[in-house]
């Protein structure tokens, strides 16, 4: 399996990642490779098999539906670039 | 002092033969005077431990101090820590001051351990060799111009170059148990869910899993004492009894059924490497155990679908960093698209945009079933692969790395290269048993690590098996000249 140069900004996109033209062909290069590895899957049949999500298949536990968080905005807005008066700050997305 | 274990150093606490200011002084000079060289901190707390050293002399005095109460240790810059800056390795957090403590270190904290520092690391705990590091590369202490290993490896060096005489480390394809080899050390992968995930930063949520980073078997056991346990707040940890891991250290073990998996001495193992090994598992049959050949006969795979598995998880995981809530910013963002897309450009290093490229170019529409789904498939035949085995032995070893130390630089450019060198980790964290890496011997003066594997919480008979080894071998005790 490889990949190719409309591939990678593609994926850059779906990725929300900011690629130097100039480095697109490296990435070419590195994507095309791994891939070449991980395309020793397909020689295995797995068609009675079931995924496995968990390493013990645990399921997910549950809990009563309380809130047992508080409120900590002040000192986790005190982490962010840009916050006004309890908001996190963007470049405008509404004309 | 310096080279002591922990377990020598709880005691001397315990006599007041030292104090643990005088200790935590002793090892943060040791940091300042090598960490230069090394590079193996990213912060060094030096008021917090002063702080917390003087707390743990009064709980040692008024006789109220537990095991670690007054030890110092090192966390891998990976574990959130409030107050501190907690970087993961990456720009993306070079301004982050974790709001919070992580489950791992509040334990160690509240049993008395005083905090050093915070420990390299490749970027996000992506890499085999700590140069993906954001924070530059870590040198390995037996050889400067070599690699620790990674992802664990700044945690490693300190704890090789005696700089810090215990460390945390955290493991998703090896980077506990590949560093903890290439610098002779013990080091420690837990069962998936025996120590909280909870304010440790994700990377592969379904394989990450934090460990400790000791020169003993014994030493582990004193941290796992600590780090083990059901958290509520991580909701993949297990609600299942800890045990004392220091109990049993001393067990006979004659008769001891050891598997040697075939496939993990054949091709692509360096033959000097393969002789370490022997001689290892010759002195576990003058121990008393019987060894046997076992096949797992899918751990070819174990790399290529750990480079689905992983990528999928980390680009999923890794979305939370959008330059809005927390971490870096790009300057005079045009629009909200340009926001997100130049702060993960520039706040991402190399490897992660690769791991976050595969990751979503395997997610994406059409693929699922191709890439991710099928990987989850082969999980299960390796996890298989170990069910059967366990039927019939006790534990499994074999080599922990292919050879030695690599050279700084010498895979950097090679992304497969590199992933090949956790061979023989990664199919134990697909699977999600416990596995140590422990100081077996020496190639050209570089030290060579025997991995031990066991069965699901078995990490108890782990130590125990390594702790015998190391009664009966001194490979544990050796120092790197400049260090001694």
């Amino acid at each position: 399996m490889s990949v190719d140069q409309s591939d990678i900004t593609k994926v850059a996109l779906l990725a929300r990642l900011k690629i130097d033209e100039a480095d697109i062909p490296q990435y070419v290069d590195n994507l095309s490779n791994i891939l070449g590895l991980v395309e020793q899957m397909s020689e295995v049949n797995t068609d009675d098999v079931v995924p496995m999500a968990h390493p013990l298949d645990a399921a997910q536990r549950l809990r009563a539906d309380e809130v047992t968080e508080t409120d900590q905005r002040d000192s986790f807005q005190a982490l962010a670039p840009e916050v006004e008066s309890g908001l996190y700050l963007v470049p405008k997305v509404i004309e | 002092m310096h080279t002591k274990t922990i377990s020598q150093l709880s005691a001397a606490l315990r006599s007041g033969e030292v104090s643990s200011v005088e200790l935590t002084t002793l090892f943060l000079d040791r940091i300042k005077q090598h960490n230069p060289a090394l590079n193996c901190f990213i912060s060094i707390t030096e008021a917090q431990a002063l702080e917390a050293a003087a707390v743990a002399d009064q709980r040692l005095t008024a006789g109220n101090g537990a095991p670690l109460t007054g030890v110092p240790i090192a966390h891998k810059d990976i574990f959130c820590t409030q107050g501190v800056k907690t970087t993961c390795g990456s720009r993306m957090l070079d301004n982050f001051i974790a709001p919070y403590e992580s489950t791992c270190t509040a334990r160690f904290r509240d049993a008395g351990a005083v905090m050093l520092g915070k420990t390299n690391m490749d970027e996000f705990a992506m890499g085999s060799s700590n140069e993906t590091s954001y924070y530059g590369a870590v040198k390995n202490p037996w050889d400067q111009g070599r690699v620790p290993g990674g992802s664990s490896g700044g945690s490693v060096s300190a704890v090789a170059a005696r700089l810090a005489p215990a460390a945390t480390g955290t493991d998703t394809g090896g980077s506990i148990r590949q560093p903890a080899a290439l610098c002779g050390l013990t080091g420690l992968k837990p069962t998936y869910g025996r120590v909280s995930r909870f304010g440790m930063i994700a990377f592969a949520s379904s394989l990450d899993q934090a460990g400790p980073v000791t020169y003993s078997a014994e030493d582990a056991a004193l941290m796992m004492n600590v780090m083990a346990g059901f958290d509520e707040r991580d909701s993949t940890s297990v609600e299942r009894e800890v045990p004392d891991y220091s109990a049993n250290l001393d067990n006979g073990i004659e008769g001891l059924k050891i598997g040697l998996p075939k496939e993990y001495f054949g091709e692509g193992l360096d033959d000097s490497i393969a002789r370490v090994i022997d001689a290892a598992v010759k002195e576990y049959e003058a121990l008393g155990a019987v060894v046997k050949e076992i096949s797992l006969p899918n751990t070819g795979l174990a790399v290529p679908i750990y480079y689905v598995v992983a990528p999928a998880e980390c680009s999923t995981n890794l979305s939370r960093f959008d330059g809005v809530r927390f971490g870096h910013r790009c300057d005079d963002p045009q629009d909200l698209f340009d926001l997100y897309t130049r702060s993960r450009g520039e706040g991402f290093g190399a490897e992660v945009k690769r791991r976050i490229m595969i990751g979503t170019y395997v997610l994406s529409a059409g693929y699922y079933d191709a890439y991710y789904l099928k990987a989850q498939k082969i999980r299960r035949l390796i996890s298989e692969d170990f069910r059967a085995a366990f039927e019939k032995v006790d534990v499994i070893m074999g080599p922990t790395t292919p050879s030695t130390a690599f050279k700084l630089g010498e895979k950097a450019d090679d992304p497969v290269t590199m992933y090949l060198s956790d061979i023989y980790t990664i199919a134990v964290n697909m699977a999600g048993l416990p596995a140590a890496s422990i100081p077996a011997g020496f190639v050209d003066g570089l030290p060579v690590g025997l991995q031990v594997i066991g069965n699901y919480f078995d990490e108890s008979r782990l130590l125990n098996v390594a702790h015998k080894y190391q009664q009966a071998t001194d490979w544990h005790l050796q120092l790197p000249k400049e260090f001694q």
